[in-house]
């Protein structure tokens, strides 16, 4: 008895050991300064100067700050990308969830674009959209259409920036379809086509359901990793696009903090962010819960 | 029934064909274009296939700019990061699940609500931290904090983990093996393959991360890959020497695609692994 307690307790010790370095990671790294930020932004903190705290003025100010309202809406915006790319990452799995031919030369073929650095694939489109010699409007010009100055027009730029990342994330979320798809049991397709199910009635009450989990976990993702858009508009359009149509929120709040040192400021929008990212993801969590339900 | 399905097979062939071109077009359509001559890039209608291939950009990019010592600095973080952090993640993955210890759960949660925590929320006060200590300009901003491990692949070798069975553990305990070689030489060569696949993708992040090297790296000879291929195209861009970005682009984006080719099997596994199981 006397050994196994002591075997316990060494496994105690050893157990805790060998997860200290991520927990000290996470609390040195990420609890720490989060903690920070949230006392930052209640304060006019410049990186120079004393932190003197006042208030909630920060808050106040982000309320009536119109590039950041515009920064803001620019961010919301470009995740209509997110149903777009779900629909054809949809699309994509279900035609090649049929066993067609060449089946791994096309997931390695759309993985491609996700595989590539951002920042290349950023300059490669920045040269795509050019007005004149640009690969999209040679495209368009084949139709017949003059395609405008993508990246140069206050109307253009942001689509210009959605067809980008639904083209850069596309064989991501098609591979997370694919996996769901493949994992779903033909039993009740068969079952379904004897009852006389239709294909679009069997995807309706079959695969759509089947795949949920899938399709939440994509969503949650995609609002977490497009909230924080950022490198695309550094490349593309370095002072955030005409009129500030391209600037997103985090790339406001990295001009903000590294650019005019207004720490405190910037830590205000960032901890919006942050709270934002939260409630999001909460609000997905139950609707999940509350929509789900087991087929067994 | 069989020519029916013959033609929606075809249909789909076709259909995933035309998305395929859509896909890779724009990316071989650089490779094109960084072939050119400087000229070319503006001559309408579009060649594809330059004529002659020019391939001086290849060898220009490496003095237009500080393109090898890019390459090194994004080698040094990816290598020294993920050896290390590989080695802490897998411990500390080993530890969740295999050993007892009191608040075990509750830790691993803790770590999993921090994945919600976007980074621009921390990474000012982060970057004062490392300014006090001096590390500003330096690589190591980018590379002490993945050294403490990376809490994606902690969960994804837990969950791996959780398929090895508890006898061979709890057996290798009675026979009175220490934690670190149940973890050394039991649970690690187990789990190899999915350690491998993790450490790709994470090495695959790393290199491709713009963010935080942007943030800590200003002098040209300390910048990463990407941080100086993006100088390239600022730079050059108002010289429309369009066919020298390409080309810089393209070096940095080859490494991957190697990777990516050689390693597509796994990879592709283990990253539809993570939405079944995420």
């Amino acid at each position: 008895m006397n050994a196994k307690s002591n075997l316990y307790r060494k496994e105690k010790i050893y157990g805790f050991l060998f997860i200290l370095p991520p927990l000290l990671g996470l609390l040195i790294f990420t609890l720490y300064p989060m903690i920070y930020s949230i006392y930052g932004s209640f304060t006019d903190w410049d990186g120079l100067g004393q932190m003197n705290v006042i208030g909630l003025s920060n808050f106040a100010d982000l309320w009536s700050d119109e590039l950041f309202h515009k920064a803001l809406f620019n961010t919301l915006f470009m995740m209509l990308g997110i149903p777009i790319g779900i629909t054809l990452a949809l699309l994509l799995a279900l035609g090649l969830n049929r066993g067609v031919p060449g089946t791994t030369a096309f997931r390695v073929i759309y993985y491609v674009p996700v595989i590539s650095s951002l920042a290349a694939v950023s300059i490669m489109w920045n040269w795509a959209y050019n007005g004149d010699y640009g690969l999209v409007n040679q495209f368009l010009d084949l139709f017949g259409i003059s395609g405008p100055n993508w990246m140069a027009n206050k109307y253009t730029v942001k689509p210009a920036l959605i067809i980008m990342a639904v083209w850069k994330g596309l064989g991501y979320t098609m591979l997370l379809y694919l996996a769901a798809l493949q994992s779903v049991s033909r039993s009740y397709y068969e079952a379904a086509e004897l009852d006389g199910a239709n294909g679009f009635q069997s995807f309706r009450h079959i695969t759509w359901p089947m795949v949920r989990p899938v399709t939440f976990f994509i969503i949650v993702t995609n609002i977490i990793g497009g909230s924080q858009i950022f490198t695309e508009m550094n490349i593309m359009t370095p002072t955030g696009g005409p009129e500030y149509a391209s600037a997103s929120v985090v790339f406001y709040i990295w001009q903000k903090a590294f650019g005019n040192f207004q720490m405190g400021y910037a830590s205000a929008m960032a901890v919006f962010l942050g709270v934002f990212i939260f409630v999001v993801t909460l609000i997905q969590f139950r609707m999940n819960e509350k929509q789900s339900f087991d087929v067994d | 029934m069989t020519s029916r399905r013959r033609i929606t097979h075809t249909i789909i062939f076709v259909l995933l064909s035309i998305g395929a071109v859509f896909m890779i077009g724009p990316l071989l359509w650089m490779l094109s274009t960084s072939f050119k001559d400087k000229q070319d890039v503006f001559a309408l209608p579009p060649v594809w296939i330059p004529n002659p291939f020019h391939f001086d950009k290849y060898s220009e990019i490496w003095e237009a700019g500080p393109l090898l010592s890019g390459i090194r600095n994004s080698l040094i973080i990816a290598v020294t990061v993920t050896i290390v952090g590989t080695f802490t993640s897998s411990l500390a993955a080993f530890s969740f699940s295999k050993l007892r210890f009191p608040g075990k759960n509750k830790i691993f949660l803790l770590m999993l609500s921090s994945l919600m925590i976007p980074y621009p929320a921390v990474m000012i006060p982060q970057f004062f931290m490392f300014s006090k200590l001096g590390w500003i300009d330096t690589l190591l901003p980018l590379i002490v904090p993945g050294l403490f491990g990376n809490i994606v692949m902690i969960f994804f070798l837990r969950q791996y983990l959780s398929s090895v069975p508890n006898a061979i553990i709890e057996a290798a305990k009675i026979d009175g093996s220490s934690y670190f070689r149940l973890y050394s030489s039991i649970t690690f060569p187990l789990i190899k393959p999915a350690v491998a696949a993790q450490l790709i993708l994470w090495f695959m992040g790393i290199w491709n991360d713009y963010l935080s090297p942007i943030i800590y790296l200003n002098s040209p000879e300390k910048q990463t890959l990407q941080l100086v291929i993006a100088n390239f195209n600022a730079t050059y861009a108002i010289q429309t020497d369009y066919p020298l970005i390409m080309a810089a682009s393209i070096i940095a984006l080859l490494p991957m695609l190697i990777i990516f080719l050689v390693f597509q099997k796994q990879i592709i596994e283990s990253v539809a692994i993570s939405g079944v199981k995420g």
